[in-house]
């Protein structure tokens, strides 16, 4: 893995601008993300991270700017439009379909890649059994098929919510705070999902995460914010000798 | 229960097999929807029912009514009907209120070929338009009262009218009778500037102020209820009815008259029911007998539910058997004797003759009431038969 | 019109804000801290009026004088408000924790047992109050005479509106009331005592209702009509002014007042060669307003969105749907056997009134499908069973036989969701309901004027089917296969990928959207398909009255349904249809039993939320579940 920034990757983010009221919250951020790579967007609180990501993922539309998927514009696309292009996320607070099973959730989740959530004819029960097993084995969460979200663990509720997301096989996986809430044990685990996801399937996965465990643990890149501006993005060792990041960011926490 | 009740009990289910000696009438009305009007019109049919009974009832059987809610819709009004015909084993159907409940229940009684009594909707539709063979109606329609006003209103030769009117059909119907007989009593340069209100929620300042802009010679209401309250005291605040000709149908009415109490407009043209001035033997026996019953002076309500009761019994009387067609026919050219005097059943389309009292509103004692007042006959305002004819469709 | 009658207008315009305000400030006020939806604001209106009339009378016999109104609008303002709490306390306290709908039934209950009261200690006669003393004149301005009370009206909508932006910025009850309103977590985590804060906001609302209603009757008798009349409008105030909103309330009262006004200083316009008759318009003014208004901000005008996207549903959404196992095929099938055996072992009335409880039932799935599976309140859902039956209504009248005429029940109900769908699931919660209460009303207007081809007031009659099915007990049979087919297509298409869609929508939009379903087009077909069966089932009840008015797509039917529903249970497979028979066979059955019926199925829908907040269907559910 090299510390050089790919020059076309998944997800491309070129000169990304977005203002409220006057204060830039993003402000000519520029980044890639290439398959296979968990790139990690980091800064602290306000520094305009959130802003950043709900702009890649379509949530906000940029002041000016672009973001490309695959070579293609996404900016200012709706947000079923992105994911139908291939692009899947997780929610800072888990995002699942309370009323369901585990295994209803992911069945809804195959057939809406397949485009046939719409059809009003056949029967959502008929999605084979074995296609939505093989999607929760991949996130261990298998032995909870038959339980009902609005049951479930938190951590558990933030495995299903990727066994969601990958469901759609993306190429790029958008993940907002992916460990917040959980046990330090169960965080570890789910990032080593999504790490061997990433690599098995070459998924880009760029993450948001407050964690800095998490973060230099498992990012093969990291992207610091401050102010709205990268400060620095580099290899997990190299942003944290960065001196700048240690002045701005590392130094109030660590 | 007593033992002795028991016995009295048993031995009347005895001597009266159940039910099956009384001769049903099926009464539905909008008893919760329109309570001011209806609760006397109850007092009105006990009243009848407890003379005819008392007096050996009709052909021999004590009559009885069964009363439903009609909930004042047409839906309702159905199923309740449906329900006194098939479970209640009702001879005939009679009440109803509002124009669409009236209709409504007419059409099936055409459908099911059961006599119904229409007993209070005003609409003109339900004797010609949507006149069927079943149906008959008591009360003097929107047409006729309209016409017991006009003649009055030619008299004035005003010019320039306002009609402020409830905006549904009763309201629209008054209003064009109105201009279409005024027209062709009084010939040419008629103004008619009309202000529509949503009924039961007219905004009187804004209606008054629109009137008075208009600067009208005169004013043609068919407001009633809490509408036509609201539209006399604003009117009267702001100096509407100063210097000027109003006209309002069923002004004179007790039921919208006496809210009023001493605010009751003085001078109004209307059509209504002096309850307390009227001296033929008719009235007074019936008013006689109402305020020793029910402790109360009846309303127009309570002439109306006699009436109906009375009316009823006397059909049933006249074709001697309780087989729907017989008491249809029966009621075709039926004369009975109401507390307004007699009334006929017009053959030719159903409507009765009974009549309004025409004349103008006064307060008296603190109270609103009617002076300088004469019956109109219903016989006398009806259209031309042919017109009647070529509005009524064929026999069905 | 000159330039004087003109302001003159515009004053009456305010007077009439002012009156409408007054209502809508308490409605907003206890739907801000509460989230309650109160159906019974009307009634507290009304009892405000009745209760200063009494008081008044009273106090004047007592020799008072002039000063008596005015203490019997105060007395009846605070008895109004205690009336309120008490309310609150004895019925609403007990269903915060259930479902939220359950409380708007609740509340339409206490509208029932109100109007009967009122009845009851009342008499049926209006109640017509003096002019206010002190206030009885006119002044005069530019040659008009102007009412004193009109002015004192004008002055008192604003001063509420002080007192109450004070009340809410400037004290500490009004912290509170900001921070229930913004945040309910955070009540909590403040460690306010919010059942008392629910309470007294509670009859601070009731308070303002009954004020209103005290204020109004020196311009208004007393009358039973009052609770309903006022009801609606305070709610469209409210929502045009933005939910919770004082002075959003205040500015959209002003708005609709004034349109109003002007709608009836116009009189009738040549315009463009088309006359139109402005006063005509004041039947649907203040809906068309709304729908303006929800069309363009979707909020209300000073309304603001909910602060983050819920992703996790409503409580009463979480309660899990088991899917049809054979228990249930079971009983539907017990159910339909028993349903098919009724002409022959059943009186003809039962068929009548089965029937009845059909047309229900198949309205009330159409419902349920909307606002269990989609998660989308309608309180106008009438107007897609009215447009049905209208549709069968017209076509039949037009002379095509009945089955091409039924057959266009559910075209036009589709056509009309299509149309209003698309705006109504641009928004949520309140205001998408109040969105569809606006074009349901609308559709009312048009269909109450249009006499030419829907007859108007009158509506159309002689809409009888064919000789075979003419007959009660065959019409009853044809009812029953098609609602039938209607329940059980219903029921398919919930268990449908689409099915499965919709409630993932409403679930978690966001998920739902990060998944590749498009959200908005989900709810716009959740929508459409629960108005098409509406249609059917209105399409039915068309041939089954043989009569239609268009008091079929008004309000009360919309909120017969929706009370259906819930007393049914929101998500309780046969919901609907035990809702439907509960509802319609009270209605049949409590008018024999006693003249104050209205107040008894209030109490008894009571009695059934307070008992079984999961609904009727719910229980059953539960109790089949039990003993598997």
């Amino acid at each position: 893995m090299s510390g050089a920034l790919p020059t076309a990757g998944v997800l491309d983010v070129r000169h990304l601008a977005k203002a409220f009221g006057g204060i830039r919250a993003v402000d000519d951020v520029t980044f890639a993300v290439g398959a296979g790579e968990l790139v990690a967007l980091i800064g602290p609180n306000g520094a305009g991270k959130s802003t950043c990501f709900n702009l890649v993922n379509g949530q906000l539309a940029p002041d000016s700017g672009e973001v490309r998927f695959e070579g293609k514009r996404i900016d200012g696309l709706a947000a079923h439009a992105v994911a139908r292009r291939g692009v899947g996320r997780t929610f800072q607070v888990a995002a699942t379909f309370a009323s369901m099973t585990v295994r209803e959730n992911v069945a809804l989740a195959l057939l809406a890649h397949a485009r046939r959530s719409g059809n009003p004819v056949a029967l959502a029960s008929a999605v084979p059994r074995a296609a939505t097993s093989v999607i929760l084995e991949r996130v261990g969460c298998a032995p909870l098929a038959e339980a009902h979200c609005a049951t479930l663990a938190y951590g558990d509720a933030k495995r299903v919510e990727l066994a969601l997301a990958i469901a759609a096989d993306p190429r790029l996986l958008l993940m907002d705070e992916p460990t917040a809430g959980m046990a330090p044990r169960s965080r570890a685990e789910l990032m080593q999902v999504a790490r061997d996801l990433a690599v098995q399937s070459r998924i880009a996965v760029l993450f948001t995460e407050h964690d800095m465990d998490v973060v230099f643990g498992f990012a093969d890149r990291v992207i610091v914010l401050d102010h709205g501006r990268i400060i620095a993005q580099g290899t997990p060792d190299a942003v944290r000798a960065d001196p700048l990041v240690q002045a701005v960011y590392l130094g109030e926490t660590a | 229960m007593s033992v002795l009740r028991f016995a009295a009990l048993a031995f009347a289910l005895a001597v009266l097999p159940a039910g099956a000696q009384t001769i049903k009438l099926g009464e539905l009305n909008s008893y919760k929807v329109f309570p001011s009007f209806l609760e006397p019109y109850k007092n009105g049919m006990t009243l009848a029912l407890d003379e005819i009974n008392a007096a050996g009832g009709v052909l021999g059987r004590k009559l009885e009514i069964v009363i439903r809610d009609d909930n004042g819709t047409p839906g309702d009004a159905v199923r309740v009907a449906e329900e006194l015909l098939s479970r209640e084993k009702v001879t005939m159907l009679m009440g109803t209120f509002a124009s669409n409940v009236g209709l409504a229940v007419a059409d099936l009684a055409r459908q099911r070929k059961v006599p119904f009594l229409a007993s209070e909707p005003l609409t003109d539709k339900i004797v010609w338009d949507n006149g069927n063979k079943y149906t008959y109606r008591l009360r003097a329609s929107t047409f006729m009262q309209t016409a017991m006003l006009v003649p009055e209103a030619a008299k004035l030769g005003k010019k320039r009218w306002v009609i402020i009117y409830p905006n549904y059909e009763y309201g629209q119907s008054a209003t064009a009778a109105f201009k279409k007989q005024l027209n062709a009593m009084q010939s040419g340069g008629l103004e008619f500037i009309e202000i529509a209100v949503p009924l039961g929620k007219i905004d009187p300042g804004p209606v008054v102020q629109a009137a008075l802009d208009a600067k009208p010679d005169a004013i043609f209401s068919s407001l009633f209820g809490p509408d036509l309250a609201r539209f006399v005291r604003e009117g009267q605040l702001r100096g509407l009815f100063k210097d000027r000709v109003v006209f309002n149908l069923l002004g004179g009415e007790p039921e919208y008259l006496d809210p009023l109490k001493d605010e009751a407009p003085v001078g109004w043209y209307v059509t209504g029911y002096p309850w307390d001035s009227i001296a033929t033997p008719e009235h007074k026996k019936f008013k006689d007998a109402y305020m020793a019953r029910f402790n109360d002076y009846p309303r127009l309500g309570s002439v109306v539910g006699y009436s109906a009761v009375v009316a009823a019994a006397a059909a049933i009387r006249k074709a001697g058997s309780t087989d729907p067609e017989k008491i249809v026919a029966a009621l075709s050219g039926l004369s009975f004797t109401s507390p307004f005097g007699p009334v006929t059943f017009r053959p030719i389309d159903h409507q009765s003759t009974m009549g309004a009292y025409v004349g103008r509103t006064a307060v008296k004692d603190g109270k609103g009431t009617m002076v300088d007042w004469k019956y109109a006959d219903g016989k006398d305002y009806q259209p031309e038969d042919s017109v009647v004819r070529s509005m009524r469709p064929p026999e069905r | 019109m000159t330039f004087a009658s003109f302001l003159l207008q515009l004053g009456n315009g305010l007077s009439s804000a002012s009156a409408l305000f007054l209502v809508a400030a308490g409605l907003t006020l206890i739907f801000g801290v509460t989230r309650i939806v109160n159906f019974a604001h009307g009634s507290l209106y009304m009892l405000g009026a009745y209760l200063a009339y009494a008081a008044g009378a009273w106090l004047a016999s007592a020799g008072l004088g002039g000063i008596s109104f005015w203490l019997g609008v105060l007395a009846a303002a605070l008895a109004v408000g205690v009336i309120g709490a008490l309310i609150e306390v004895l019925l609403l306290k007990r269903l915060y924790a259930a479902p939220e709908l359950l409380q708007l039934t609740a509340t339409f209950a206490v509208v029932l047992i109100v109007r009967d009261a009122t009845l009851a200690a009342f008499g049926a006669e209006d109640l017509l109050g003096p002019r206010a003393p002190g206030l009885a004149g006119t002044v005069t301005i530019a040659g008009h005479a102007i009412p004193e009370y009109d002015l004192f009206l004008i002055v008192v909508g604003p001063v509420v509106l002080v007192a109450l932006t004070f009340l809410v910025t400037r004290t500490r009850f009004g912290v509170l009331i900001r921070a229930a309103s913004e945040n309910r977590a955070l009540t909590a985590a403040l460690g306010i005592d919010e059942a008392k804060l629910f309470t007294a906001v509670f009859a601070l609302g009731a308070f303002l209702a009954g004020l209103a209603g005290a204020l109004q009757l020196p311009r208004e008798p007393a009358n039973l009509g009052m609770d309903l009349a006022t009801v609606a409008d305070a709610f469209v105030v409210t929502v045009v002014g933005g939910l919770g909103s004082i002075p959003g309330a205040f500015l959209a009262a002003v708005i609709i007042g004034m349109t109003k006004a002007m709608c009836i200083a116009l009189g009738s316009q040549e315009i463009l060669g088309i006359s139109i008759a402005f006063p005509k318009i004041t039947l649907v003014a203040e809906f068309a307003v709304m729908a303006i208004v929800l069309a363009v901000r979707p909020h209300g005008l000073l309304g603001t969105p909910p602060g983050a996207p819920v992703t996790t549903p409503l409580p009463e959404q979480r309660e899990l749907v088991p899917a049809p196992g054979r228990r249930e095929a079971l009983v539907a099938g017990l159910v339909l056997a028993a349903l098919l055996a009724l002409p022959a072992v059943g009186a003809e009335y039962t068929a009548v009134l089965v029937t009845d409880i059909l047309v229900a039932a198949l309205f009330a799935a159409s419902l349920q499908f909307l606002l269990g599976s989609g998660g989308m309140t309608s309180f106008g859902h009438a107007a897609y069973f009215g447009v049905g039956a209208y549709a069968a209504a017209l076509a039949f009248k037009a002379g095509a036989p009945m089955a091409v005429a039924f057959a266009l029940a559910p075209v036009g109900a589709f056509v009309a969701a299509l149309l209003f769908g698309w705006f109504c699931v641009r928004l949520a919660g309140v205001y998408l309901a109040m969105l569809t209460l606006a074009f349901a009303q609308i559709v009312w207007s048009i269909v109450f004027q249009w006499d030419a081809v829907t007859g108007g007031s009158n509506g159309l009659v002689g809409i009888w089917p064919p000789e075979i099915l003419a007959e009660r007990k065959h019409f009853y049979l044809f009812t029953l296969a098609v609602v039938t087919l209607g329940l059980a297509l219903l029921a398919r298409i919930a268990r449908s990928p689409f099915g499965f869609a919709l409630r993932g929508v409403r679930d978690s939009p966001l998920r739902a959207g990060a998944l590749g379903i498009d959200v908005r087009a989900t709810q716009w077909r959740g929508f459409v398909i629960a108005g098409t069966f509406a249609g059917l089932a209105g399409g039915v009840y068309a041939f089954s009255k043989g009569s239609l008015s268009p008091e079929v797509l008004a309000i009360p039917r919309s909120v017969d349904a929706l009370v259906m529903v819930l007393l049914g249970g929101l998500n309780a497979l046969f919901g609907p249809l035990v809702g439907a028979a509960a509802f319609t066979w009270l209605a049949d059955v409590l008018p024999r039993l006693t003249e104050y019926w209205r107040a008894l199925l209030g109490a008894l829908i009571v009695a059934l939320v307070l008992v079984f907040p999961g609904g009727i269907g719910g229980l059953v559910a539960r109790l089949t579940r039990r003993a598997a």
